[in-house]
């Protein structure tokens, strides 16, 4: 009878399927009625054996269609264990897609931008393979999942600041002096989520607090106001890939990007675009939940000894993108992206080569998701 | 389910950091009973009592507290004519106890407000949280995704850049409520038995250039930096609106604090709010509030100040400026507020004769 009335809507799925019936799920199966909403989560392998990870994470992730891409690096056989619905992207694969030529932009923790392009759902969720499910104050294991797809499925409201935090989480409201019109806010589109124990900090910080382990769970989801702009760390977050899917790019990387977290830019530059290309499209980002829990591994006094030049160059890079105007005409993702592009190239390419090779990158970016990212055919692996 | 802490008498003896420096301002109308809950964290300090309503009635203030106290007499004998810019039956009169304190930092309360607990049971020291976020830096220019960096146990995360890593100085702290939410009167009516019982275990900046919702019921600020800009406008009898005096002190009071590069945090500490009041006498006195707000955030979030703007009084006195210029059209009331500001300015000046203190860097 829904079906009939054209009334099937996702949230009225979640309900029927919620009943747990056996003839509702026959019925969804014989009808072929596809989710779209299913989560895509491109969980890069740095590491060859990803069986404890995987298997930590198997009760949350077992419901979802997962991509792992190796770093086209990497060269040891990935070990994962079974009973996942997976696709995996090797070196090989990656080439095929893109060429060879190409497919180094892939490389280390871009890797997983690969399996951004190559998905073909609307929602993705990206998790480092050093993160497992975290516990909530009251010892509860946290879906990390299902927070994210809450978080992009309810509205943000960046406009104003509503100090009991996400309005829409039960229990929370705007409060007095929210005015009325924006309280219907506007579709999230990116969800940046959190880490207990190894918090995603920068080498010197490390170095100065080796003990530092992050033990506070803030039980909050907030919108990151409009012309905000925040460090988005690429560890644990989600994002409407209908939505912004080009905005999320390999572009920057520094000349002794490393194999550790703190030793990479790559995220930090794209979360930056992401929340510029936000901002002018009036979409929303949240931040806060859901929390992973982050392992620890490296030395940050060893990744003290390379260059300090991830951290030197926030220096330049964040007064830049604050200063970024987008023009009216920039009315899709991909055309507000070349237009950052190009402001790349025109005030920071001059002043470090580094600069003039991310904006080339993301302009090659641009091309690569209009020819393999938009198609409506999977590449298959 | 929220409680209230009721065994504060045992809390262990607090050191009173900035006993001599601050004051605590509570409007009231009918008792101060609330005050023997908070007396543990609360008798080190010196109390200004704004008593609102009938002048006649002797308000009792628990015994061992060093206060001051001021009813309308006292108001009108103090300020003369320029007392009109005090609000009467609202409590909005508040302000008057900034206005009046020689005090560097002010800690303002409801007196329906009580001891909170964490989640760990233990009473939560509403002060001293304030405190400690009044004298420690805020960054409004980056958003830190594990907010406040100067907090124990977090720092600034990877791409903050270092060269804002000091951050600014912090004029204001605005602090939350369990049990009972700060909801305007449509939402108390929809939902009157909603009770806030999440304790979000956060403080930190709201960012340059974006705007809140200021509540009064629970907040600190630093006079010397901000005092100027904490007028609670034209509320209750003889106003057309009543329950926006806070707001409008925020609204204020932010574009000031992003004009002059200081911070604002909001967060911790929770204080437990006991009293819903009455919805539909709330939305009689919001009613009007609720559309003009819709013509009120856009001016203040369009509003610029100029570069001479260099004091908080300057500030505010040009921003009652542009009030009457752009939102006199809205109503004649904002006329009379535009008036009230700058009537404020004059009786501030007046009670604080140490001339104009250049605060922070003009944006």
């Amino acid at each position: 009878r829904t079906l009939r009335a054209g009334k099937l809507t996702e949230r009225v799925l979640k309900l029927f399927i919620a009943t747990g019936k056996d003839e509702v799920f026959s019925l969804i199966q014989a009808l072929n009625i596809q989710v779209t909403v299913t989560p895509v989560l491109p969980t890069r392998a740095l590491r060859p054996d990803l069986t404890s990870f995987m298997n930590e994470w198997r009760t949350i992730f077992s419901r979802f269609h997962l991509i792992i891409v190796k770093d086209p690096d990497l060269k040891e056989e990935l070990k994962i264990p079974e009973g996942f619905n997976l696709d995996v992207y090797k070196k090989p694969d990656i080439d095929r897609v893109v060429g060879t030529s190409t497919s180094t932009i892939f490389s280390g923790y871009s890797c997983r931008y690969f399996g951004y392009l190559v998905s073909r759902k609307k929602y993705i969720i990206s998790v480092d393979d050093d993160c497992y499910p975290a516990k909530d104050n009251k010892g509860i294991l946290v879906d990390a999942v299902a927070q994210h797809i809450t978080n992009l499925t309810t509205p943000a409201t960046p406009f104003f600041f509503n100090t009991l935090y996400d309005p829409f989480t039960e229990g929370a409201d705007f409060v007095r002096g929210y005015p009325f019109s924006l309280r219907s806010g506007v579709q999230c589109a990116l969800s940046c989520g959190l880490w207990l124990n190894l918090a995603d900090y920068d080498a010197p910080t490390q170095a100065l607090k080796p003990e530092e382990r992050n033990s506070r769970y803030v039980d909050a989801v907030l919108t990151v106001p409009a012309r905000t702009l925040m460090p988005i760390s690429g560890i644990n977050i989600a994002f409407n890939r209908e939505v912004i899917g080009p905005a999320l790019l390999p572009s920057l990387r520094l000349g002794g990007e490393g194999k550790f977290r703190w030793e990479t830019m790559e995220d930090i530059w794209s979360g930056m675009c992401v929340k510029v290309v936000c901002d002018h499209l009036g979409h929303g980002v949240k931040t806060g939940m859901p929390y992973v829990w982050r392992n620890d591994r490296g030395d940050a006094i060893a990744s003290l000894r390379k260059e300090w030049e991830g951290v030197k160059l926030m220096e330049e890079v964040v007064p830049f993108f604050q200063s970024v105007r987008l023009s009216r005409e920039a009315k899709t993702t991909e055309d507000c992206v070349a237009e950052v592009a190009n402001v790349v190239k025109e005030q920071l390419g001059s002043k470090d080569p580094m600069f003039a090779r991310a904006a080339k990158a993301m302009v090659d970016w641009v091309k690569l998701w209009k020819s393999v990212g938009s198609s409506t055919s999977s590449p298959g692996a | 389910m929220a409680e209230p802490a009721t065994e504060t008498q045992a809390a262990a003896p607090v050191v009173a950091l900035l006993k001599n420096e601050l004051d605590i301002v509570i409007p009231t109308i009918r008792n101060l009973d609330f005050l023997e809950m908070w007396r543990p964290f609360f008798q080190p300090y010196h109390l200004i009592i704004v008593q609102d309503g009938d002048p006649s009635k002797t308000i009792k203030v628990p015994e061992g507290f060093d206060y001051e106290l001021y009813n309308r007499n006292d108001i009108n004998r103090i300020l003369g004519p320029k007392a009109s810019c005090i609000s009467f039956k609202d409590s909005a009169c508040r302000c008057f106890g900034y206005m009046v304190s020689k005090k560097k930092y002010i800690f303002t309360i409801d007196d329906d407000c009580f001891v909170a607990k964490d989640p760990s049971g233990k009473a939560i020291n509403a002060l001293e949280q304030h405190i400690k976020n009044l004298l420690s830096p805020s960054t409004p220019f980056f958003f830190n995704t594990l907010y406040d960096p100067f907090r124990e146990g977090a720092d600034f995360v990877r791409g903050y850049p270092f060269s804002l890593r000091e951050g600014v100085p912090t004029a204001a702290s605005h602090g939350l409520w369990l049990n009972i939410p700060d909801y305007d009167a449509p939402t108390q009516l929809v939902k009157p038995l909603e009770r806030n019982t999440r304790y979000v275990d956060a403080v930190l900046t709201i960012p340059k250039g974006t705007l809140f919702p200021m509540c009064g019921m629970n907040l600190a600020f630093n006079r010397e930096l901000i005092g100027p800009a904490m007028y609670f406008g034209l509320m209750g009898d003889g106003q057309p609106i009543g329950r926006y005096d806070d707001m409008w002190a925020g609204w204020c009071t932010k574009v000031i604090c992003d004009h002059l590069g200081l911070g604002v945090k909001t967060g911790l500490p929770y204080i437990f709010h006991s009293k819903a009041s009455n919805p539909f006498v709330n939305l009689r006195k919001e009613y009007k509030g609720i559309y003009w707000q819709e013509e009120i955030i856009p001016f203040f979030q369009q509003a610029v100040l100029p570069k001479d703007c260099t004091t908080v009084q300057k500030c505010y006195i040009e921003l009652a400026k542009q009030v009457k210029e752009k939102l006199s059209k809205v109503d004649p009331y904002f006329d009379k507020l535009a008036d009230a500001m700058v009537t404020w300015i004059e009786a501030w000046d007046e009670l604080n004769p140490t001339g104009p203190v250049p605060n922070g860097k003009a944006a």
